[in-house]
């Protein structure tokens, strides 16, 4: 948590208000209105897909903040050099940013649901929320990968801008998943919120927790695979840190 | 001439250094593609008579906003950081005239999202590229990129007492995609939207590439859209005025 203050630094009001709570409900508006537009799908379906696929921008940014902003105060080396035990260290950083992306997710999904007049069944919030949790921990796998790269590359702002770009477009969010093209609704499989954005429309249609099990299962199995890669990443590249002397290289 | 010639000067300058800029030159030319794309799926599955070369002029003029909006927020900020503003504000020229360049290259960057934007519609989604009136088109691209960057400016000098002004400049991305018609049509908007949306010059810009290109008058449009360009230049110009004059007093130019 200390971490996380320190180092995320969206969460000044200025900064946070609009970012966390403003800028979500423009994108589920934006989209709704193409939806509209374009005579594809119902309010419903974007106020759920991009209320759950933003959670990417607090998970991908603060993880990325958290480990990579290190660098930038100049203490990365004073918390390697430490003998302290590495998967804490890491994965300890990431629950705040899990809590914070489920926050920001479930804030967009209430106002934009107030906004666009959305009726979402009272019996469907709680496993919503639990929906929106597993999403933001699934994402903050990702988040981990993008937060190891975070020590190797200097723009990493316009790295994850373009991961939450795929995310857009990929997950389901906007475009059903059987109007893409089929390389991509497969690849639509191994990315976060894939499964979470489904079965929480699902719920969102009447579905109970039990009927959506399996879809959150997979979720699960996804943020799991790319935390484990984002450990890996990072203990490989504090490794080759140490051997090429590159640890405050920025 | 001599104006001219310096806003010229500073131009290059501006465009040559937002070019190598991983953030400006490549983040804000491929952020907005990814948006176009989604629209352009969203488009080619829905049942909606509008064809795929309506949302790819508006994905394109999507972008072009998207270089000014998140970065001409902070332009005057960047000076702060670097530590040429006091320079800069103490030079003979106006320092409208100084900071316009820099939003004018960001809106130059625009051109280049336009033209990304049109030729990945064109090889990736097969949308056609054609321009019925040419000239006026390019005339309408022009225009609008002097109004963005008037637009541009007058988010520079009056977002430069926040200190975190880029979020400001984020902040009007989405709204602005909105509210100006790129993606949907005016008419679909609430009623009350529709008087927000004349007095933002991307509004008329859109309009005006777009009649240009399906073959409509886009001169009134164009003219619209220029002439709130002027108007912004106009405010910013004051509140240029009102700004430095308070950091003078106050002794605040140099804080952040």
């Amino acid at each position: 948590m200390t971490s996380f203050r320190a180092l995320f630094y969206w969460l000044t009001p200025w900064i946070y208000v609009p970012t966390m709570f403003i800028s979500p409900l423009f994108q589920i508006l934006l989209f709704a209105y193409i939806g509209r537009s374009a005579g594809l799908e119902s309010d419903k379906f974007y106020l759920i897909g991009n209320a759950l696929q933003y959670a990417s921008i607090p998970c991908l940014f603060a993880m990325s903040q958290a480990i990579g902003g290190e660098r930038y105060q100049n203490t990365l080396s004073a918390i390697l050099v430490s003998p302290a035990p590495r998967i804490p260290l890491f994965f300890g950083r990431s629950l705040p940013v899990v809590l914070n992306g489920a926050f920001v997710a479930a804030v967009a999904l209430l106002t934009g649901s107030l906004v666009l007049g959305v009726h979402l069944p009272t019996s469907s919030l709680a496993p919503l929320l639990l929906v929106v949790l597993i999403a933001a921990l699934s994402c903050t796998g990702l988040g981990l990968v993008n937060a190891a790269l975070s020590l190797r590359i200097r723009e990493n702002a316009v790295l994850s801008n373009v991961i939450f770009g795929f995310l857009l477009i990929f997950t389901g969010a906007n475009v059903p998943l059987d109007s893409l093209p089929g390389w991509m609704s497969t690849a639509a499989q191994g990315m976060p919120f894939t499964h979470a954005i489904e079965a929480a429309r699902q719920l969102a249609d009447g579905a109970s927790l039990g009927d959506v099990a399996d879809l959150l299962g997979a979720e699960l199995l996804v943020g799991a695979i790319y935390g484990i890669a984002g450990y890996a990443l990072l203990r490989w590249f504090e490794t080759l840190s140490r051997r090429h002397a590159s640890l405050e290289r920025s | 001439m001599r104006s001219l010639r310096f806003v010229f000067v500073s131009w290059k300058l501006q465009f040559k250094m937002i070019m190598r800029s991983p953030f400006d030159g490549i983040g804000n030319v491929i952020y907005p593609l990814f948006f176009a794309t989604t629209a352009f799926f969203v488009f080619r599955a829905g049942s909606s008579p509008r064809t795929l070369i309506y949302a790819s002029l508006g994905a394109a003029v999507m972008g072009m906003w998207s270089s000014v909006s998140t970065s001409a927020g902070s332009a005057m900020q960047r000076e702060r950081w670097w530590g040429t503003l006091e320079l800069l504000v103490a030079a003979p020229r106006h320092f409208s005239l100084i900071l316009f360049p820099s939003t004018l290259g960001l809106a130059t960057v625009g051109i280049y999202n336009l033209t990304a934007t049109l030729l990945w519609g064109r090889f990736a989604f097969g949308i056609p590229l054609t321009i019925e009136h040419p000239l006026l088109f390019g005339f309408s691209v022009v225009g609008t990129v002097l109004a963005f960057a008037g637009l541009g400016l007058l988010f520079a000098v009056s977002f430069v007492r926040f200190r975190a002004a880029w979020v400001l400049g984020n902040f009007f991305e989405y709204p602005v995609w909105l509210i100006c018609g790129f993606l949907v049509p005016l008419s679909l908007l609430p009623d009350w939207v529709r008087p927000i949306s004349w007095v933002l010059a991307p509004t008329w810009g859109m309009n005006a590439i777009r009649e240009s290109a399906l073959g409509g008058t886009p001169l009134p449009d164009l003219l619209l859209c220029l002439g709130l360009g002027a108007v912004y230049v106009a405010f910013a110009v004051l509140v240029t005025n009102r700004v430095l004059y308070d950091a003078r007093a106050r002794g605040s130019l140099s804080l952040t």
